[in-house]
């Protein structure tokens, strides 16, 4: 694949603070109009990924690696270079729209600002084209809402701007961190509805972050599943959800309701994956899944697995298909 | 926003009616027998009753009261029981002196503070913001009038350029006059300046940190833009309020300025009053100091409605 087809090409990503290493060469490729969905429990190193292709790192913070992405290397880029790009043609949509909206402007202000930084558009334009995407977002009275405060509105209506912020120009990408997860569960869907909508249409490519994986089984064509900093598995929707083969993937899947082992049994619990994330600053030595993992063997403990396996592949010594080493 | 401004109002007025009870009563109570303080020791009876009719110290405190504030709505703030000059033109000739120093003093600490603190703020973690933070440690470890008493030894006695104390009025040269005002000013905004410093880097900080900020750069801001156009509006708020919590200082520090430049401004005059038990104008001239502060904060909230639309309705 050539880099003009795709809208991301991420290798060999670290994002570090000091001794810190939140995301520990990750790669993965997003065709231009794919979309992506990125999984794992917390901390495990997905906000810190979107942030490092974004340039957007607390202080402190640095990436190493490559980020292609409309023909150039975003890894390196000034903050005056990014600011030409982000917004316009790669742009963040995250997860709280109260905290991410300026408390103080008005919101029709936020959104035409985009337009008229990026798009060199008059006010009086950059205003009716605000209109048409509110419109498009099924923003109920257009009009009110652009001269609204962010507390004036709903948590649905302020998501649904931040949509309009990031899609307003067209970008070939969107990053999308946990869109709905600050949302009433009853305008979650609406919201997504929206966002897959208008992501479609432009024909955006979609990268997807969430700990939701019905989410990603119903929006996106592939998925790259995290733990510890690392992407242990990656692949087609279909066949990662469907056959796993890494043993955290495993865990991942069975510890989320499907159509067949959902139970309305007030008292049934799915089995959750036993121990917890590792801290960053104290990985252990190996897999860093081994002290959770029940196939763990004396390679696990002291060897990292490599990734392996493309389309389909997986960071595991004994991947449940069993193509790996034997238990 | 009409209802804020009304609660504002309201809160500002019934302000005012408590603070003025209370100086009434504390400075009766702290005062005993006013008539007989005022004469001293050696009076006789009578002429203690006779100062108290003649100044109606003898009717009762609710009537005395109401007199006072009816008085003070019409701006005669009472009269000195020694000289007995008008208290309002006493202050008068003082505020022409206080006033200005207050103010420019004010001004020049937000004028250091402001864009030091966003410097400090802005390079938080690297030598140069630690050096500001450091300049402004030292700014508020030093006394007010240790800087005062500095600065008039290198620009008065030693370089000779500026006078070391004194007053010359407005009407009879306002050059002179403004000149006797800058060391004194100089003084108080500096040491001013570096107390609301810290407060402005903690505020930016602060705002830089927020997830709106990175909206902003995520819509195509540099950092630097984001910070001056979407941080700052936002820093305003807390700044605005640090400027309110100034006023303390700011009263304290113009006290010690017209001491350490032997200025005669409202605050010496106060003093002198207080050692001459003078209480008709020390009641109605701390009275007017605290209007002053009460007006500033209420000014305060009506900046906050202004920059933000959160508080206009009402809170
Ligand atoms: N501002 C920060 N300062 C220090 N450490 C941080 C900061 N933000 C994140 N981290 C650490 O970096 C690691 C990765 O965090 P990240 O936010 O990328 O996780 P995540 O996968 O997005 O989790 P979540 O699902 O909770 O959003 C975590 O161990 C977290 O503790
Ligand atoms: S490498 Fe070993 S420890 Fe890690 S997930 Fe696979 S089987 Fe489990
Ligand atoms: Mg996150």
């Amino acid at each position: 694949m050539s880099g003009a087809d795709n809208a991301i090409e991420v290798r060999d990503l670290f994002v570090g603070n000091g001794d810190l290493t939140a995301v520990q060469g990750v790669s993965f490729t997003i065709p231009a109009g794919g979309r992506m969905g990125l999984v794992g429990e917390s901390g495990s190193g997905k906000s810190m990924t979107a942030l490092g292709i974004m340039g957007l790192l607390p202080a402190g913070w640095h990436v190493r690696g490559s980020v292609r992405h409309d023909g150039v290397d975003l890894v390196g880029q000034s903050d005056r270079q990014m600011s030409k790009r982000r917004g316009r043609t790669i742009s963040m949509v995250f997860q709280d729209p109260l905290s991410a909206l300026d408390p103080v402007r008005r919101v029709g202000r936020q959104v035409t600002s985009i337009l008229r930084r990026h798009l060199d558009l008059s006010a009086a334009e950059a205003e009716r084209q605000a209109l048409d995407l509110f419109a498009q977002i099924n923003l109920p009275e257009p009009a009110r809402i652009l001269r609204a405060y962010p507390h004036e509105l709903s948590g649905g209506q302020r998501q649904r701007i931040m949509i309009a912020m990031a899609l307003a120009c067209y970008p070939q990408l969107i990053i999308a961190d946990e869109p709905t997860t600050a949302l009433d569960v009853t305008v979650q869907k609406q919201v997504l509805r929206i966002l897959d909508a208008a992501v479609r249409e432009r024909g955006s490519a979609l990268l997807m972050i969430t700990h939701n994986l019905p989410i990603i089984a119903a929006i996106c064509d592939s998925v790259a599943v995290m733990y510890a900093g690392r992407i242990v598995e990656a692949g087609p929707v279909a066949q990662v959800f469907r056959t796993p083969r890494h043993r955290y993937t495993q865990g991942l899947l069975r510890s989320q309701p499907t159509m067949d082992n959902i139970s309305f049994d007030a008292g049934a619990r799915l089995p959750a994956i036993p121990g917890m994330v590792p801290p960053l600053t104290d990985l252990p030595p190996g897999c860093p899944f081994h002290p959770r993992c029940a196939a763990a063997s004396a390679l696990c403990r002291t060897r990292m697995p490599p990734f392996e396996g493309a389309p389909h592949g997986a960071a595991c010594w004994h991947p449940a298909d069993g193509a790996g080493e034997a238990p | 926003m009409a209802l804020y401004i009304f609660r504002r109002l309201a809160f500002f007025l019934g302000a005012l009616v408590a603070s003025s009870v209370a100086i009434f009563l504390l400075i009766r109570a702290a005062g005993g027998n006013v008539a007989a303080i005022v004469l001293g020791r050696d009076a006789s009876p009578d002429a203690i009753d006779a100062l108290a009719t003649e100044y109606g110290l003898d009717r009762p405190l609710a009537v005395q009261y109401l007199d006072w504030i009816g008085g003070m709505l019409s701006g005669d703030l009472g009269r000195s029981f020694r000289t007995n000059e008008s208290v309002t033109d006493l202050v008068t000739s003082r505020l022409e002196v206080s006033i200005p120093l207050a103010l420019m003093g004010l001004t020049l600490g937000l004028l250091i503070a402001i864009p030091a603190g966003i410097f400090a703020a802005r390079n938080a973690g690297r030598p140069s913001g630690a050096f500001v933070g450091l300049l402004s440690q030292v700014g508020i470890a030093v006394p007010v009038f240790w800087a005062g008493i500095l600065l008039s030894l290198l620009f008065g006695v030693h370089l000779g350029w500026l006078p070391t104390g004194g007053w010359t009025p407005w009407s009879v040269d306002p050059v002179q006059a403004l000149r006797s005002l800058v060391l004194p000013v100089l003084s108080l905004g500096t040491i001013l300046g570096a107390v609301m410093t810290r407060y402005v880097r903690s505020a930016v900080l602060d705002v830089m940190n927020q997830d709106y900020v990175r909206t902003a750069r995520a819509s195509g801001m540099t950092a630097s833009q984001a910070l001056l156009q979407v941080g700052l509006r936002n820093a305003a708020l807390p700044i605005v309020t640090v400027i309110g919590l100034q006023m303390a200082e700011l009263i304290g520090g113009t006290v010690i300025i017209e001491m350490v430049f032997s200025l005669p401004g409202l605050a010496r005059m106060i003093l002198a009053n207080v050692a001459a038990r003078e209480v008709i104008v020390v009641q109605s001239t701390v009275m007017l100091i605290i209007v002053f502060v009460i007006f500033v904060n209420f000014l305060i909230d009506m900046a906050y409605a202004l920059l933000d639309p959160r508080t206009r309705r009402g809170r």
